[in-house]
């Protein structure tokens, strides 16, 4: 790169296509398992190989998986799509060619929104942890800006094999294991605008299809990679420029990296005086950069033509909706009815809707607890408990603390048994197996909230006799005097008093 | 009984069941006839003694035991395309000739389990793509009615045995006349299924939309019953249809009368040698007088069959051919640069000369900028000939004419012009676009004495009726009986 | 349609088949007799026609999604060209 691109005037525009790897238990057109991990080869059967005479038969999950995700993103589902062979020569393909989806796909359209600004994008993430994203959201009041992206299609394929490039004797290796394996490729209109529009984008695509369970987002095995299509052209331009399609990003940050990089290289490049030519490129972590593959420089004429092997895979509204009736509540209608029922915020709503995981568990809170305490639930499952579960590197579902013990502890809180403090204190014990719930702990360790009026009042009065230097400075003005006086009641009843309470009848005293 | 090699299934199942012989002997009487006759035919790719007497001897204990069924103890012999596991599966290519399949096809499995004896693998046109024979890596096959003649193609190994009698019974495919075309060239009973009946699980394929495993026998009795244990539903293939299954033997002895015979206008113009049409117009006569009324019938779009089957299985073929790469089987190149040329200088030397011909014409139907013109075309052309195929049908029960223009041909006579070649299969070749069942039986002879073949094609799973046909014919004709020379 | 000796090297190449430059123009030739006599399809009539890609009109059967397949590799492999280590070997990919 020879000048500094001068950002201001281009437009970038980006295109995403995914590959979601769909969560069935055999590949798409085989019986051959997809778990991951195998011995090189030891889950690619007769048909996956491609010895000759083999044929493909249909996994019904597959189809199921992509139901779902049509459903999901508002597309429709073809009544009848067509499978189609894409052919083209590499050593992990072992047909030489790969069953895909290309005149008929099986889901047509559809949308997705998604929430783009600083940090905003990393709220239907799960990448980070839920206290440290919403002391992000916290420093951000106004609601990020939503984007509304189109998908084109999504088309079920088969995965292709993997070529181990580590050195045998000079040659290439090639393991088939993941050749077979079903595949959902998603694709969107050119509809991003920033690299930041992108990766928002996928990481709410990320989020959706975890959310659905068609896919287990797993990126560091390859289940959700994300080809993007990158372009630049002067703001005003009505036609795209020459786009270049940047493969197999499998994660967050490479495709920032990569897309930041690409758009820099092409807008250089134009301002150079240079042509972008039509191409397809790696990423290489280590360098930063992208690079074009050679191995698909002569691929583009992929042959497409309808599988003689396999029947148009039909579809009826019947079985759309079926398997409508079994969806679960989609996040964004969960979120509405989180603010709508529980009065939570929009960004509340949104932290709890990152996981069906993290979502149930908040429900189940508030089921126990009573919809009153919606908002103390949320800041609990936010907060504590999220930053627990973060500390000890814990999933959600192998949390000590159930929903059921977190709203014992809400409850107490509601009713004024314990003070937010004492409640920590309940939270840790829980955390650490002391206790089947809050009144357990609360019972054993002595720690129910001194509440009654006549205590309450004897406290103050010991307080302040005991005091007298901090009632005078109180009463020359100074404030701070106030809240020593308070620090010692509570202290004498090791946290126990109700603050609330003590306050008030420490101002009445002081006043009277 | 009749000699061995004469006998009818029935009538070998039932000496076996009367131990008159054993499976063994049955099984070494084929063999040796095979070892004496098969260095004039080049039939057989491979055998295998050990492997084919130890399935015998498995059968004689079946027998024994009072478990066999029809089959049990019938010696078998594939086509060199159905995967029969241990068994070598060349296809007729180089690129294939050290493959030795790991597992059975389903039709193999089937007739396994009906307990016939494998007698080995047979020779034909390189991955099926031929009309006589003459494109194997392993030789041309020879006619055993006349060595200097071809046998047809692509079955041509499958037909020669029978021929010859070196089997009692064989199997072939037909993608576009391959079992019928090389039945009439040697007066055998083919028959094709409808698309779908067999599965083609463990067939290598050469077009899939149109191959069918297919049954050559002496007779329409015997295809009958090997029929039977051919078809079935296979999970396995998703074409394979779900059907009640069928004894295709149930019906044969139903008497024609009424039966209406269909007889296309193009099937008897241009193009028809004066011998063949002679010996299909006594044959009609034979079946007028059984009972059948024959009626005129139009198919108007036959003569783009032709080309239209040479768009789209050609287009199927450079596709399904993709496979034989030098990395996973087969043949590999011995030098070469890198992985292209690796791909390239293996196909080159693995292939023979039509099929990369074909794999050619068919990457360029499917490319860019000519799909449309040549593939969909070809496909919209399909469906009107299945159409016509439809109306036919509504003013007849079958559709007769001749299987081939011409008999059987010397060798090397088309060998330059792939056109004159493709010409063999005119009258074949629409049943396959449309997936219908057809059948070719001897209904006579013409030049040089050579057999020729009556086609007898019949609405989508009318095989019942159509060898209902055929077996009425062959009780009140006795054309497939005649023997060539070597089995007499 | 007539295919040019450029185009020919094209498809040779899409298809992975060696063609020494000897046997370009025999081929082209060869081809174009060929498709001198596919190209009478061009002149039928069929607007309105739906192509026809089976020969059976149903739809796609669907499979359980259930593991079926054991290891085979053994078997597999020992019909392989170059193998090592459970890998199938080829001329190293350039990426």
């Amino acid at each position: 790169m020879n000048s500094v691109a001068n950002f201001a005037k281009w437009e970038v525009v980006i295109g995403l296509e995914t590959h979601a790897q769909l969560r069935t238990q055999s590949k798409i057109f085989s019986g051959s398992s997809i778990a991951f991990g195998a011995a090189p080869n030891a889950q690619a059967s007769a048909v996956d190989i491609a010895l000759p005479g083999v044929l493909p038969v249909l996994n019904r999950e597959a189809v199921v998986c992509a139901i779902k995700f049509g459903l999901a993103v508002g597309g429709t589902v073809a009544p009848r799509s067509i499978f189609a062979r894409k052919n083209y020569f590499y050593p992990d393909l072992p047909k030489a060619y790969q069953i895909s989806q290309f005149e008929l796909p099986v889901v047509v359209g559809g949308s997705l929104d998604v929430s783009v600004g600083a940090g905003a994008e990393s709220r239907l993430s799960t990448a980070e942890p839920l206290h440290r994203r919403e002391a992000v959201l916290r420093e951000t009041p106004v609601p990020p800006p939503s984007k509304h992206i189109r998908l084109t299609r999504a088309h079920l394929e088969e995965d292709a094999g993997k070529s181990l490039h580590e050195d045998f004797h000079g040659k290439t290796g090639i393991d088939l294991n993941r050749a077979g394996t079903p595949l959902l490729e998603i694709v969107t209109e050119p509809d991003m605008r920033s690299t930041a529009e992108a990766v928002a984008y996928a990481k709410a695509l990320h989020a959706l299809v975890r959310w659905i369970g068609i896919c287990d987002g797993n990126m560091a095995e390859g289940s959700f990679r994300c080809d993007a299509n990158v372009s630049v052209r002067p703001f005003g331009q009505a036609e795209f420029g020459t786009r270049r399609e940047i493969k197999n990003l499998n994660s967050f940050r490479f495709m920032q990296q990569a897309i930041d990089y690409e758009i820099a290289w092409q807008i250089a490049e134009i301002e150079d005086g240079r042509k972008i030519t039509q191409a397809t490129v790696l990423f290489d972590p280590d360098t930063g950069e992208t690079r074009s593959m050679r191995s698909k420089e002569d691929a583009h004429d992929y042959r497409y033509f309808p599988d003689p092997d396999l029947l148009p895979l039909d579809i009826s509204p019947e079985w759309v909706a079926e398997i409508g009736a079994q969806m679960p509540e989609l996040p964004q209608a969960m979120q509405a009815r989180f603010c709508a029922q529980h009065e939570l915020s929009a960004y509340d709503a949104a932290c709890l809707t990152a996981s069906p995981e993290l979502a149930a568990y908040y429900e189940n809170t508030v089921r126990e607890a009573g919809i009153a305490q919606a908002k103390i639930c949320a800041n609990w499952v936010m907060g504590e408990l999220s930053a627990r579960l973060s500390r000890d590197e814990t999933d959600i579902a192998q949390s000590p603390v159930s929903p059921l013990m977190l709203a014992s502890i809400v409850r107490r809180i509601a009713d004024q048994t314990i003070s937010n403090k004492i409640a920590k204190e309940i939270f840790d014990a829980l955390w650490q197996g002391e206790g089947a719930d809050a009144d357990t702990v609360i019972d054993a360790r002595g720690l129910r909230q001194i509440s009654d009026v006549g205590a309450i009042e004897a406290l103050v009065e010991e307080v302040l006799a005991a005091n007298q230097k901090s009632v005078e400075e109180f009463r020359a003005g100074k404030e701070k005097a106030f809240n020593a006086l308070v620090g010692q009641a509570m202290k004498a009843t090791k946290g126990k008093a109700n603050p609330q309470q003590v306050t008030d009848l420490l101002r009445k005293k002081l006043s009277a | 009984m009749k000699q061995m090699h004469t006998a009818s299934l029935a009538e070998l199942s039932a000496a076996l069941h009367a131990k008159q012989f054993s499976a063994v002997e049955l099984a070494q009487f084929f063999l040796s006839r095979t070892e004496k006759f098969d260095g004039d035919l080049n039939a057989f790719i491979s055998t295998d003694a050990d492997k084919t007497l130890a399935m015998a001897r498995a059968a004689d204990e079946r027998i024994a035991r009072g478990e066999a069924g029809a089959l049990t103890g019938i010696p078998v012999a594939y086509k060199d395309l159905f995967c029969v596991d241990g068994w070598r599966a060349t296809c007729g290519s180089r690129i294939l000739e050290n493959f030795v399949a790991p597992y059975d096809a389903h039709v193999v499995a089937q007739l396994n389990a009906a307990g016939m004896v494998t007698l080995g693998k047979l020779n034909m046109d390189e991955f099926a793509m031929g009309s006589s024979n003459e494109n194997s890596y392993y030789g041309a096959v020879k006619n055993p009615w006349d060595l200097s003649r071809v046998p047809g193609g692509s079955s041509g190994g499958t037909a020669a045995v029978v021929a010859a009698r070196l089997a009692p019974v064989a199997l072939g495919t037909d993608t576009g006349g391959s079992i019928r075309q090389p039945a009439a060239f040697c007066g055998l009973t083919g028959l094709k299924p409808t698309y779908g009946r067999v599965s083609r699980y463990g067939m290598v394929a050469y077009a899939s939309s149109l191959d069918q495993a297919s049954p050559m026998a002496k007779s329409a009795e015997d295809c009958a019953l090997l029929l039977t244990a051919m078809t079935g539903f296979d999970a396995r293939d998703s074409t394979s249809l779900q059907r009640e299954t069928e004894d295709f033997s149930a019906r044969l002895n139903e008497p024609l009368k009424g039966l209406r015979i269909g007889l296309p206008r193009e099937y008897f113009a241009d193009g028809l040698d004066d011998d063949v049409r002679l010996a299909i117009e006594s044959a009609l006569t034979e079946l007028r007088a059984l009972g059948a009324i024959t009626v005129e019938v139009t198919l108007p779009n036959a003569a783009l069959s032709l080309p239209a089957y040479y768009v789209i299985a050609p287009a199927e073929a450079s596709s399904n051919l993709s496979r034989f790469d030098g990395v996973r089987y087969g043949y590999r190149a011995p030098e070469y640069k890198d992985l292209n040329d690796m791909y390239a200088k293996t196909r080159a030397q693995g292939f023979g000369e039509e099929v990369k011909r074909r794999i050619l014409m068919g990457t360029y139907v499917l490319s860019h900028g000519y799909y449309d013109a040549f593939y969909l075309k070809a496909q919209k052309i399909r469906r009107l000939i299945a159409n016509d195929f439809r109306a036919a049908f509504e003013q007849c029960d079958v559709i007769v004419g001749p299987t081939t223009p011409t008999v059987a041909f010397p060798l090397g006579d088309k060998t330059d012009d792939p056109v004159q070649m493709y010409l063999a299969d005119i009258y074949t070749i629409s049943s396959n676009l449309a997936g219908l069942p057809a059948m070719s039986i001897p209904c006579g002879v013409g030049q040089h004495d050579m057999p020729v073949g009556l086609q007898i094609i019949g609405p989508w799973f009318s095989e019942s009726k159509m060898l209902n046909v055929a077996h009425q014919y062959q009780q009140a004709s006795d054309w497939h009986t005649r023997l060539p020379e070597m089995a007499r | 349609m007539s295919l040019s000796p450029a185009e020919l090297i094209r498809i040779a190449q899409l298809a992975r088949i060696d063609l020494p430059s000897a046997e370009i123009e025999p081929t082209c030739a060869q081809l174009n007799h060929i498709f001198g006599f596919i190209e009478q399809l061009r002149a039928a009539p069929t607007d309105g026609i739906a192509p026809m890609s089976h020969a059976v009109e149903l739809s796609q059967r669907l499979r359980d999604d259930v593991v079926t397949e054991t290891n085979q590799r053994e078997k597999f492999q020992a019909i392989a060209p170059d193998t090592e280590g459970g890998l199938y070997l080829v001329p190293k990919v350039m990426e």
